[in-house]
């Protein structure tokens, strides 16, 4: 064939087009897009903090404290009569960080691990999934906290400890997709093509199971953040006076019953967040799915 | 049998289960000539698609060779095998099942070759991917579909073109047309033809339909419980069928000219369990003809005339019972 | 023939199915009947619209997606359309009773066959527990089941048995009409050859008439007395079964025969219907055939085909066969 060049009319669109293709599905799905913007206005405050904030998050003014939201400190005041906003904007940085590296560091391992265990079965499967057992069976924020104990606080270990202790849940999901997964016969279609196993993982079995992985995350992300928040709260998380949004739930707990908006606006901080990934990640995992695309 | 082109010798395949060892697949010999189809037909759990899996070592055989060209299968390192998958490929029965849902077709089609890197280059890799296409009747513009936006009938020729992209010399057909519908099973079979006249291919041809299985075969051989049971070759099966379970099996299927047929046999009860089975002939709990020397013994694979294979200990006094 | 022996008289049938590729045309004014005692082939390929004709007897078209919109099913010589869901409800498993493809799942996993069978008695005869198990374990001697099984849950019986059960409770109640949508395809040659042997003996004991859904010409040749082809939502082809094997007329049913390898034929060659059945969203014009057809003409691109009589009781739905003549 020497008409190589001369594409037939369908010229096949290769990855780049697959990724603008799964764009322009989840385009089309508007309660995705506007988590995805939810999410935007989040990270981009938390990316410009220091100059969207009215005040620096540590800013006292103890004539001034408890106020109620007014024009000045539009979220009202703290204990510390410091601006509830500023510290809501600054602690964005913190707890988005936690949530996501957490979340993400505990999807790679624990995913990993329920790929290994569900793939390779037998004892390999054994042995893994104890273990994850013997971790699920303590209370995650008592693992958490060991870990963290051990290591020492700081904003690195309590992701690490927050990362550990949800690994169970994420390998145990994988490994159950990967077992309906890998008695297909595409799986074993790929391995007379003569594929190896890591291939098979990694390009048949995986983004066929990342339905229940998306589902899971974005709700680990919720989790994530308040285990981190419960953490500073015992004084093994982040130190204060750093803002953060678990932190300062914690905080103003006391307080909830005359001086509401202190817990009420980063709880709607992270409210925000889960919605936004939540929409979001329903939004995805659709248009990831061919199946889903002639259903629109 | 120099030109045979693959040889299985005394393979076997034993799963272990709960209830004990399951033998899907006790000790099978045939062999294939190149150019030729086998067919291999069975009911359900008789070891057939065990069989083409184990040829392949998609299932790991439990003992027994698999020589291909003289080079047994079973022993290659897992290098050489992978070399080897390029000659030996397989369609599976389920068009559904057998193509990764999230992959468009051109991905599917060019899987293998990238596998095996059969080609340095995207636009070769394009060109080959669209030339097997046109081969197995897809039209060029389905190149980005997913199969879940497919037929049956063009999904089906989306395995077929997946097995053929790497240039095999030989092909198992599992169940290629079972789940499709008579017009396009039709289509199917005709094309699967065609391919063998045009590219010189081998067939396993892996069914449960006899009728299927007449239609494409050379030769034929007949699968009871983990054995062969008869092997000859496409007409002498039908004409005079030799085993009591190919001459039940022929006369339960449904004829559009019952008029035509012989005799209908009825079997009664059920394939015994693979798990664990009793020695002597697997047959003979169903067998009208059974004796006591058939519970006791297990008859062997034998040649009876020219290219036919029976194992039954008293085939030859059946013909004689129905002489009378 | 007259209508009273008519035990069920389908006129002008039409479904539809509402989805969100469009409307899906899958019964369009289909007319068919069947006399008591009698056995009808209905074959067709997936799609043709054979199991939403079945399930709109039983008045159970999946809705909302699915509607009836209009036609009449005369059973007994009643309108079952008309009827109440409450009347519809004590005539299905009584009267008109089902037996569905699968028989792994048809089956309730956690109750033993006797309940099962025994529940079917219970909600159409007014009759002890105990009697209806006895029945239940009659029925169960009569389909080839030893009685003491009736204890036994369906995971302990293989797909022929279960197969068997499943006949058992679509007989228990001894209805007039079984519908019996491919009762035979999961299951393995020589078992099917038991259960449509067993079916066979059944409706002769019974005198049930039986609408066998299927999509195997050799079931049809074996066990029924008439047959009616299906294309597209309506049926091509309805006759006595040796007619329509002795001369199949329309070109659907003739190229339906030149694609199945028959066991008892030395054809070389499959003879194949070109190209795929119509998006049941989007039917040609005319006849829904003609896009295959290879003897289509002008006209049949245009106008519905007239259902023809070629023969006493032989209706071909095709314009090769002018008004009542006998074309060739």
């Amino acid at each position: 064939m020497n008409d190589a060049n001369a594409k037939p009319a369908a010229a096949r669109r290769g990855r780049k087009g697959r990724v603008l293709e799964v764009w322009r599905r989840l385009k089309r799905n508007r309660l995705a897009m506007a988590g995805l913007a939810i999410l935007a206005v989040l990270f981009l405050t938390a990316l410009l903090a220091d100059l969207v904030a009215p005040f620096p998050s540590d800013k006292q003014d103890l004539e001034n404290t408890f106020s109620f939201p007014s024009r000045a400190h539009l979220f009202g005041t703290d204990e510390f009569g410091r601006d509830i906003l500023s510290r809501v904007i600054h602690g964005s940085r913190i707890s988005l960080s936690v949530g996501f590296l957490a979340v993400g560091f505990s999807v790679v391992i624990g995913g990993a691990i329920g790929a290994v265990a569900g793939f390779y079965g037998k004892r390999i499967d054994n042995v893994l999934m104890r273990f994850m057992d013997v971790l699920m069976s303590i209370p995650q924020i008592l693992l958490a906290i060991s870990i963290v104990a051990a290591l020492g606080p700081g904003l690195w270990n309590l992701m690490i400890a927050v990362g550990i202790s949800s690994i169970p849940g994420y390998a145990r999901i994988v490994r159950a997709s990967v077992l309906s997964i890998k008695d297909r016969e595409y799986i074993e279609a790929a391995r007379a093509a003569g594929s190896g196993d890591a291939r098979i993982i990694f390009r048949h079995i995986v983004p066929n199971c990342l339905a229940p992985i998306i589902v899971q995350s974005t709700l680990g992300v919720a989790t994530a953040i308040l285990t981190a928040a419960g953490l500073s709260f015992i004084g093994l998380g982040i130190q204060p006076p750093t803002p953060e949004w678990g932190a300062m739930l914690s905080g103003g707990r006391g307080y909830i019953r005359d001086y509401w908006y202190m817990t009420l606006f980063p709880g709607l901080a992270i409210v925000f967040t889960i919605l936004g990934l939540n929409v979001l990640g329903d939004g995805l995992r659709d248009a990831l799915d061919p199946r889903l695309k002639s259903s629109r | 049998m120099s030109e045979a082109l693959l040889e299985v010798k005394g393979l076997k395949k034993h799963f272990e289960t709960k209830k004990g060892m399951l033998h899907a697949i006790d000790g099978v010999d045939f062999a294939i000539r190149e150019g030729e189809t086998l067919g291999l037909v069975g009911e359900s759990g008789c070891g057939k698609s065990t069989t083409g899996r184990a040829i392949l070592r998609l299932h790991e055989p439990s003992s027994g060779q698999v020589l291909y060209r003289g080079e047994d299968v079973t022993r290659l390192s897992p290098a050489r095998m992978k070399a080897m998958r390029r000659r030996m490929q397989i369609v599976f029965q389920d068009p559904y099942s057998s193509l990764n849902p999230r992959l468009p077709v051109a991905e599917l089609i060019a899987e293998p070759l990238r596998v095996n890197r059969v080609y340095a280059r995207k636009p070769e890799e394009a060109e080959r991917v669209a030339a097997v296409m046109e081969l197995v009747g897809l039209e060029a513009r389905l190149i980005d579909s997913y199969p879940h936006e497919l037929d049956g009938g063009r999904r089906q020729r989306i395995g077929i073109a997946r097995a053929l992209s790497v240039e095999p010399e030989f092909v198992v057909l599992d169940e290629p047309v079972s789940a499709l519908d008579v017009c396009i099973q039709a289509q199917i079979l005709n094309l699967m033809a065609e391919l063998q006249r045009k590219l010189g291919l081998t067939y396993l041809f892996i069914s449960h339909n006899l009728s299927v299985v007449k239609h494409v075969s050379d030769r034929i051989a007949v699968m009871y419980l983990g054995k062969i049971v008869e092997l000859s070759d496409y007409k002498s099966i039908f004409v005079e069928p030799l085993h009591p379970y190919t001459q039940a099996l022929l006369s339960a299927i449904p004829t559009t000219r019952p008029e035509r047929r012989k005799e209908r046999i009825i079997l009664e009860g059920d394939v015994p369990s693979p798990i664990e089975p009793s020695p002597g002939c697997r047959f003979c709990g169903r067998c009208r003809y059974r004796r006591e020397r058939c519970a006791a013994e297990t008859p062997e694979l034998r040649e009876v005339g020219a290219g036919r294979f029976v194992a039954c200990h008293y085939y030859d006094a059946l013909g004689e019972k129905k002489g009378n | 023939m007259s209508e009273t022996t008519m035990l069920l008289d389908i006129r002008g049938l039409t479904v539809r199915y509402g989805t969100q590729g469009g409307e899906v045309r899958a019964v369009e004014g289909l007319d068919l009947s069947l006399a008591r005692g009698e056995t009808l082939g209905f074959v067709g390929e997936t799609g043709a619209g054979k199991t939403t004709t079945a399930l709109a007897v039983m008045r159970l078209v999946p809705e909302p997606a699915g509607r009836i919109c209009g036609g009449e099913v005369i059973f007994e010589g009643e309108d079952l359309l008309k009827k109440s869901p409450r009347d519809m409800r004590s005539i299905r498993g009584s009267k008109i009773s089902m037996i569905f493809q699968d028989p792994m799942t048809s089956l309730d996993p956690v109750k033993t066959v006797g309940e099962q069978i025994a529940e079917m008695i219970g909600l159409h005869e007014s009759v002890s527990r105990r009697e209806a198990l006895a029945k239940a374990q009659a029925m169960l001697e009569t389909v080839g089941i030893r009685a003491e099984r009736s204890g036994d849950y369906p995971h302990q019986f293989s797909g022929g048995m279960k197969q068997r059960v499943v006949i058992a409770i679509a007989l228990a109640c001894n209805p007039a009409l079984v519908i019996a949508d491919e009762p035979t395809t999961a299951l393995d040659v020589t078992i099917q050859a038991q259960v449509l042997d067993l079916m066979r003996k059944l409706k002769d004991r019974y005198r049930t008439s039986m609408i066998l859904i299927t999509h195997d010409l050799g079931v049809v040749a074996e066990t029924c007395d008439k047959a009616a082809i299906m294309y597209a939502g309506n049926i091509v082809e309805y006759a006595d079964k040796a007619s329509l094997f002795a001369r199949p007329s329309h070109p659907y049913t003739q190229g339906l025969f030149g694609s199945v390898p028959d066991i008892e034929s030395d054809a070389e060659s499959l003879n194949v219907i070109s190209g795929l059945t119509p998006d049941p969203t989007d039917l040609p014009p005319g006849c829904p055939f003609h896009p295959r057809c290879p003897r289509a003409e002008g006209a049949c691109s245009t106008q519905a085909p007239p259902k023809v009589e070629i023969e006493e009781g032989h209706f071909v739905r095709c314009f090769l066969h002018g008004s009542g003549g006998r074309a060739r």
